[in-house]
């Protein structure tokens, strides 16, 4: 199989059915996606798959196929913050911080299809990713926050 | 070593009584100078002045010891340590440093005293003192019990305090000026012409001097970073997926190894065949290892399906196989003979019991999983002659002992990298999975071997929190609680830890009665006792430990009394209140809440106040009972640390806490059936997610006379606070655990 992953073609060799989410971390040394349910309980392992945010666990190889993939590690770097990912820093969002590339991928794709979500919006959307630390009063105000912030530019 | 070893263990083992007549001797240990672990690998011309500061000519290197799973204390530690070294963030690198008996936590011993934490008296913060020698002894090296800023506090900036006197000091003598007219900025000495020698140039010239231990602690007014908002070390790369967990960790030539446990801790596996999993790709080998058997593959997801495709067969759990048996155990533990301690026996319990009108009710408190986020993982690689370990654990001290009681190899010979964790609420204090990647790293010396647990082996092995029922009982009069008798029987959850830890816990186990028996108030009959249950399901510390059962169970109840006396919960509770800090709390969260003020019909507020690790802590919650079940509107939260160290991240532990207490409370317990867990993944154990989550207001009060850690006090008074809002919204009382058994929620 061939995916383009943060812009780079990368060809794999692997089962049909192995998830994404292996591939990724596994098989190319993507290790800002994670692992945490492989069931799509939890939510860390959401990526963008053409555009949306989804489940890696859930997206076998072969449907990934020829997909463009976007992870954390493509969204922004240290040095060069995407909007979302500068208002998780300005909101020191994270604890544990193993659930926050999911989060943020999830934040991003809802912004993308919402800019100006309510915060029921923000509610229904962000409720399939889990954060076991209880972060959830900070992911909300960094999402308003990227958002203002979006509508500025 | 051996003697040293032998003593100091058997003055543990024979606890408080022991402690009086082993001081002396412990005195006289405790004060030898243990050896500073920098120095073991120092380079010419690199620097150490104690175990938390190393400087060389390019890079000033802080140790912060303490295991950060979320908490953020390695930025507290590093802030400790530059506030007195005069370091800025961005001017220091952070490492976990090497397992040493110089980071005893002596926090953690003086949280096993027998004293409440707010007796300041002088037997109980003697006896805390007597505690924290011991550990130093043992070389204890722990991160847990919200100890973390207690033990830090004066220890870290003492450290930075003698680097800076002591790089003062070359200062001082490489350009011939008193060290009075030296000051120190941000990573520099000062002259007093104004020059700035960065204290990597007075490395060299400092590594030549005995450190400078004479050294004044700043004033409070004078801090710089203490009390401030910081941008916390570890936010950038856990906002851009760059920071490394164990989990992301690979090692040249690395297997990937996936584990098929016992189920029900049998101790035997009856039959397997693996035949199916040895033909999967990807898959080398099967190994049998002590608690069943390990696949070793090429790839992480290979492992784990070659690992469920095993068919098993596993002997009989030494624990009941169903709830029923665990309560039926728990019912049958209030007896004389299993009475663990009576903590608490104030007034004429039985006096007033036989006089009045006496409210009686019973409590349950379930297992709980810790399940955090990140699975449980290792990697080790053994050879002859070394053990090498890759993973996050809150104690690496005693994990050098068990992987050496694993491999046979000395401690000496055991290295271990202490990693960031992906949360652990009590798990990373276990030490299975590790010892379970070292026996598979053992039966393929050479080859590193990286053991990730899938989601539901870290279910099923999980080592939950505690069941717990209470039994109470009390009477009220003239308007005000009068009498209150809480009995709580449970397995004693540091026997079960703390055994798997090889470290024998005689004595009372005193989480069974936490949250309960030390809150203080001055109720004129005041009666709590403790009864040991038989060892059931295994069990560890969960976020908190005793207090999230036991505080559930002893507010619950002292909520019924005042209702049952006609009074308002929030006054009562303040007018029994005798300990000032305390009340303090209460205070402030009926101002922030505005108690007492105008609520819809259908709207209930509750409060609930918990002393654990020290920390007075006082909820509010308000919830709305609507058509589709109850809402949580609202929380409110007061809380004395005694000095916030970084409001930012107070908050954000805080209201982590409260949701992790209400989530849980709401939500999620774990059940046996034919000796297995039946909760094997999040869908059946969520605790809360973000369409629940109420807001949060947070305060923290700066009282208390010690430095206190934040991680676990918000969570004990969570639940009763939010099943006395839904008794207040709705009539009905709540006395189980989890509530959506008994009610729906949004």
């Amino acid at each position: 199989m061939q995916i383009t992953v943060n812009g780079k073609i990368r060809d794999v060799d692997v089962e049909d059915d192995m998830p994404l989410l292996w591939v990724l971390r596994d098989e190319l040394g993507i290790t800002g996606v994670k692992y945490g349910c492989g069931i799509a309980q939890c939510g860390a392992c959401t990526v963008q798959m053409d555009g949306l945010a989804v489940r890696s666990c859930q997206v076998t190889a072969a449907s990934a196929d020829g997909a463009d993939i976007t992870t954390i590690e493509g969204l922004g770097t240290p040095d060069a913050l995407h909007v979302m990912q500068a208002a998780w820093v300005e909101h020191q969002v994270a604890q544990c911080g193993y659930c926050q590339s999911g989060q943020i991928m999830q934040a991003v794709t809802l912004l993308d299809t919402n800019p100006d979500p309510t915060d029921d919006d923000i509610d229904a959307v962000m409720s399939g990713n889990l954060c076991r630390c209880g972060t959830y009063p900070r992911i909300r105000a960094a999402i308003k926050t990227a958002a203002a912030k979006m509508q500025e530019t | 070593m051996g003697r040293l070893r032998t003593i100091a263990r058997r003055t543990f083992l024979f606890g408080s009584v022991a402690i009086a007549g082993g001081v002396a001797f412990g005195t006289y240990l405790v004060k030898r100078d243990i050896p500073n672990p920098l120095e073991d690998d120092l380079a010419a011309g690199e620097a150490t002045f104690n175990p938390w500061v190393k400087i060389d000519g390019q890079t000033i290197t802080l140790i912060t010891p303490h295991s950060d799973k979320g908490q953020g204390v390695v930025s507290a530690q590093a802030a400790l340590i530059a506030e007195e070294l005069d370091l800025d963030f961005g001017q220091f690198k952070v490492s976990f440093g090497a397992p040493s008996p110089a980071y005893w936590n002596t926090a953690m011993a003086s949280e096993g005293a027998p004293f409440k934490s707010t007796d300041q008296s002088f037997a109980a913060e003697t006896t805390r003192s007597m505690m924290g020698g011991l550990m130093k002894v043992i070389g204890l090296q722990g991160t847990g019990g919200s100890t973390s800023m207690a033990d830090s506090f004066d220890k870290l900036r003492y450290a930075g305090a003698v680097a800076r006197e002591t790089l003062k000091l070359a200062a001082s003598q490489q350009h011939g000026v008193p060290v009075a007219e030296l000051k120190t900025k941000s990573g520099a000495v000062i002259l007093p012409d104004g020059t700035e020698i960065p204290y990597t140039a007075l490395a060299n010239a400092a590594a030549a001097l005995d450190p400078v231990e004479d050294v004044t602690l700043r004033d409070p007014s004078m801090w710089r970073l203490i009390g401030k908002p910081m941008e916390r070390l570890d936010i950038v790369g856990k906002s851009t997926g760059t920071l490394d967990y164990g989990i992301d960790l690979s090692v040249d030539g690395m297997v990937h190894a996936a584990v098929r446990l016992d189920p029900c801790r049998s101790g035997e596996i009856v039959s397997y065949d693996a035949s199916a999993a040895r033909a999967m790709r990807g898959v080398s080998d099967v190994l049998e290892i002590t608690d069943g058997l390990a696949v070793i593959a090429d790839n992480t997801w290979r492992a784990i399906q070659a690992a469920n495709a095993i068919d098993v067969t596993w002997g009989n759990p030494p624990y009941p196989p169903a709830m029923d048996g665990h309560w039926d155990a728990l019912a049958a533990s209030f007896n004389p003979d299993q009475l663990d301690r009576q903590w608490r026996d104030d007034g004429d319990v039985d006096g007033a019991l036989a006089s009045g009108s006496v409210v009686e009710a019973e409590y349950r408190s379930p297992y709980v999983a810790h399940a955090p986020l990140e699975p449980l993982n290792a990697i080790v690689v053994v050879t002859d002659d070394t053990v090498e370990i890759w993973t996050g654990h809150q104690m690496p001290r005693q994990l050098l002992t068990i992987i050496s009681g694993v491999t046979g190899h000395d401690e000496a010979q055991i290295t271990f990298h202490n990693q960031f964790i992906g949360g652990s609420f009590g798990h990373r204090l276990e030490f299975e999975y590790i010892k379970q990647a070292a026996e598979i790293a053992n039966q393929m010396r050479g080859t590193p071997v990286k053991l990730t647990y899938s989601r539901e082996e870290d279910f099923a092995q999980d080592f939950p929190r505690h069941i717990a029922m209470g039994r109470a009982k009390g009477t009220v009069s003239n308007g005000q609680v009068e009498t209150i008798d809480v009995a709580i029987a449970a397995p004693s959850v540091m026997s079960s830890q703390m055994a798997r830890a090889g470290i024998p816990v005689p004595g009372p186990d005193m989480q069974i009665a936490a949250g309960a028996w030390n809150n203080p108030y001055a109720i004129p009959n005041y009666r709590m006792s403790a009864y040991r249950a038989p060892e059931l399901a295994p069990t560890s510390s969960w976020r908190a430990v005793g207090a999230p059962a036991a505080g559930f169970i002893f507010d619950s109840f002292l909520d019924e009394l005042i209702h049952a006396a006609g009074a308002d919960p929030m006054a009562e509770r303040i007018r029994l209140i005798d300990h000032d800090v305390s009340r303090k709390v209460l205070e402030a969260v009926a101002d922030m809440s505005s108690w007492g003020g105008e609520l819809a019909p259908n709207q209930g507020r509750g409060v609930a106040f918990v002393e654990s690790f020290g920390v007075p802590t006082a909820e509010v919650v308000q919830v709305t009972a609507t058509d589709a079940g109850i809402r949580l509107d609202k929380v409110w939260v007061a809380c004395d640390v005694g000095t916030v160290i970084d409001p930012v991240n107070f908050e954000n532990l805080v209201q982590g806490g409260v949701i992790f207490g209400l989530g849980h409370a709401i939500n999620s317990e774990i059940t046996y059936a034919d000796g297995m867990a039946e909760q094997t993944n999040y869908h059946a154990h969520e605790a809360m997610r973000m369409y629940q989550c109420p807001e949060i207001i947070v305060k923290g009060l700066e009282n208390n006379s010690h430095v206190r850690g934040i991680g676990e006090p918000p969570v004990p008074p969570a639940a009763p606070a939010l099943a006395n809002a839904i008794f207040a919204a709705t009539g009905q009382r709540l006395r189980e655990m989890p509530f959506n058994k008994f009610i729906d929620f949004v």
